[in-house]
């Protein structure tokens, strides 16, 4: 029983982390009022570039640069619509998706052609924590997992207790009262959205790069759309999204383990249960009420 | 020449180019959109002309090829006027495609027990049934985003996947084909089939043509469309004319979701016959580029549709003929997405209204064409 748990706790780590990463990126970007369903596309997008640069070069750690990387630029471009021409913010997050989705598959039919057997790529190896110790066994994760984890109490001093936190929030709350103060709204959500692409992309290339060690057309799997609903789920707070995570990960590892388990419950219901679950949770903790104020909103509104 | 000068007077010449700039920026859209796919083409090292030619034998090539543009443009017509009703009035429905499923689902259950009634009324309970279920599962973001103040842009996505588990659940347990093979529905009766033609245009085509202009006239001729349209364009506003602004939301998701959910019991009656998993293939998400090359205007779907009907047909022989995946479609939907965006944005507007003063400043523009669009 106990070795049933501690597989679970493992597994709800590996499968949380891509959606930490998203997610705590998905933060930073939603408390500067800025709300991109693109993470999806910027996913992919990191799976990809990670896994195409890992194939050139044999380096996970090379493959995580590109994956950031690659979402950093696609991120830019939603950067430019949503701050630069002032475009709707869903929309263009919609269109980054669909421009991500297309991108890769053209991309890989172009590099791979159409292979039989998918290739494989080196990965990030699990750390070696606490020798061999039973117990510890869940906390052998490969790097990545850790800089996630570490992340959330960065993110959360940034926001919560520097001056650049308080600007980005009060951008995210109230941006004309934050712009005339002189403080560069614009300047302030494009870094915002990149640092959100970069987290995104980083969440992506760890599905190629360390999850698994190969890309698949449409890998990211709902995943970014996922670390939205985490980003509400957890109030638009970081512990909130590290809890957020973490239950979601859990969700999916345990659906996968009573699947194993040959329990008699459709693995099809089990797979809608973390949907359900945010809107439950959405519905009864009344979501909208911790929401950055002008979370979405144009310029002109 | 007095006189056709004095018609042509500032308030036509306005509304003139008001009129040429909506026909414009979309093929403008459209061309900008092909041109720069292209150039990704180009960067993965293929030909573009070869892969556009294969993509264009594709749609119209022949008989067959233009029928099957027409049956993919069906979905995208139902679909794209449920988006554009949406964000008309001001919904984020990203929904459509789960919706689409939740009324395929409900098409194919209902299917199963009308197999004995004559064909008009199993077709009508049949149409129904789907288009209830779209609107059922667009009500549920509704009441959400109205009651519980939760985004109905995050709600209507989680519906999605939730209505694509509820369909591979049907279609591995309650609704698997009676030999239990494949996971995929039983045939629907043939009372439950649209009428078609050998090339496999059915009826449901003639149905989305007709509702092209009806909901026109819902949105411009009703005080229903009117509600809609003050809401969407300024909430606040219509609030304090007394237009109940969370009513409005609720219609206007009522009749997106049933619109979707014909789409996707058109479907699924006219050209599958059967339910299966993966049964869109994404037609719900293409319906945000279709309406917003239509430029949320219900006539405009009907061409727009018809342009992302006709590289949804011509993908898969780009696949087979020029190896270009046919996800290669999705790039030309996005860049149209972005296109238009840039192009309707406010920082285009503003530009086009500092060019028009500028002009005017310099005596360049006749002073007749003052009072253009801004």
């Amino acid at each position: 029983m106990s070795e049933t748990i501690l597989l679970l706790a493992g597994s709800a780590l590996a499968l949380g982390t891509p959606l930490l990463l998203a997610a705590l990126g998905e933060l930073v970007c939603q408390r500067a009022g800025v709300i991109n369903i693109g993470v999806e596309g910027l996913m992919l997008t990191g799976a990809f570039a990670g896994f195409l640069a890992c194939w050139a070069t044999g380096s996970p750690l090379v493959g995580m640069a590109a994956a950031g990387f690659a979402a950093i630029v696609l991120g830019l471009v939603f950067a430019v619509w949503v701050v630069g021409l002032d475009a709707d913010q869903v929309v263009a997050g919609a269109a980054l998706n669909i421009l991500a989705l297309g991108l890769t598959g053209v991309a890989y039919r172009a590099f791979f052609g159409v292979t039989g057997s998918a290739l494989s790529v080196t990965t990030f190896a699990p750390l070696a924590i606490g020798g061999d110790a039973a117990w510890l066994a869940p906390l052998r994760q490969p790097a990545p997992v850790y800089v996630a984890l570490a992340l959330v109490p960065l993110v959360w001093i940034v926001l919560a207790r520097t001056r650049l936190g308080l600007t980005l929030r009060a951008v995210g709350e109230a941006p004309e009262a934050a712009a005339s103060l002189g403080i560069a709204v614009g300047t302030l959500r494009v870094g915002a959205i990149l640092v959100g692409a970069l987290l995104a992309g980083i969440g992506g290339g760890y599905l190629s790069l360390a999850y698994s060690n190969t890309f698949v057309e449409g890998m990211s799997a709902g995943r970014g759309f996922i670390a939205l609903a985490i980003v509400v789920f957890g109030r638009w707070r970081p512990l909130g999204v590290l809890i957020g995570a973490l239950l979601f990960g859990a969700a999916s590892a345990g659906q996968f383990h009573l699947q194993a388990a040959g329990v008699a419950i459709s693995y099809h219901l089990l797979l809608m249960l973390p949907y359900v679950l945010t809107l439950a949770v959405l519905a009864f903790a009344s979501g909208g009420v911790a929401a950055p104020a002008a979370l979405g909103r144009r310029r002109e509104e | 020449m007095t006189r056709v000068a004095a018609r042509l007077n500032a308030r036509t010449w306005a509304r003139t180019w008001a009129r040429a700039w909506a026909w414009l920026v979309p093929a403008a859209v459209a061309a900008t959109a092909l041109v720069v796919s292209c150039l990704v083409l180009v960067a993965a090292g293929v030909n573009p002309v070869g892969a556009l030619g294969a993509l264009a034998q594709g749609a119209v090539g022949d008989r067959f090829a233009i029928a099957d543009t027409l049956i993919k443009t069906c979905p995208l017509v139902l679909t794209g006027l449920a988006v554009a009703i949406a964000f008309r009035s001001g919904v984020w429905n990203i929904g459509a495609e789960g919706q689409l499923l939740m009324g395929a689902l409900a098409a194919t259950a209902a299917a199963g027990g009308v197999g004995s009634l004559p064909r008009p009324v199993a077709l009508v309970v049949v149409l129904v049934c789907g288009a209830g279920a779209g609107a059922l599962w667009a009500w549920l973001a509704a009441v959400l985003r109205v009651r519980r103040n939760v985004s109905e842009v995050i709600a209507t996505i989680m519906l999605n996947f939730v209505a694509a588990r509820l369909v591979g659940f049907a279609v591995h347990g309650p609704l698997i084909e009676a030999g239990g093979r494949y996971p995929q529905s039983d045939a629907l009766p043939v009372s439950a089939r649209l009428p078609a033609t050998a090339d496999g245009l059915h009826l449901g085509i003639a149905l989305a043509v007709l509702l092209l202009p009806l909901v026109w006239v819902l949105l411009h001729r009703t005080t229903l469309g009117f509600r809609w349209r003050a809401t969407g364009d300024n909430p606040q506003a219509a609030r304090i004319a007394g237009l109940a602004p969370a009513r409005a939301l609720m219609t206007a998701m009522l009749a997106s979701g049933g619109l979707a959910g014909l789409a996707g019991a058109v479907e699924v009656t006219g050209v599958t016959g059967r339910l299966f998993e993966q049964f869109s293939g994404g037609q719900g998400y293409t319906a945000i580029a279709v309406a917003l090359l239509a430029r949320l205007e219900p006539l405009g779907v009907g061409l727009s549709a018809l342009f992302f009907g006709a590289l949804a047909a011509g993908s898969g022989g780009m696949q087979r003929t020029a190896n270009v995946s046919a996800v290669f479609v999705a790039v030309i939907q996005a860049t149209a997405i972005l296109a238009l965006l840039a192009a309707d944005s406010p920082w285009m507007a503003r530009r086009r209204a500092l060019g028009m003063a500028r002009r005017r400043a310099l005596g360049i523009t006749p002073r007749r064409a003052q009072g253009g669009p801004a």
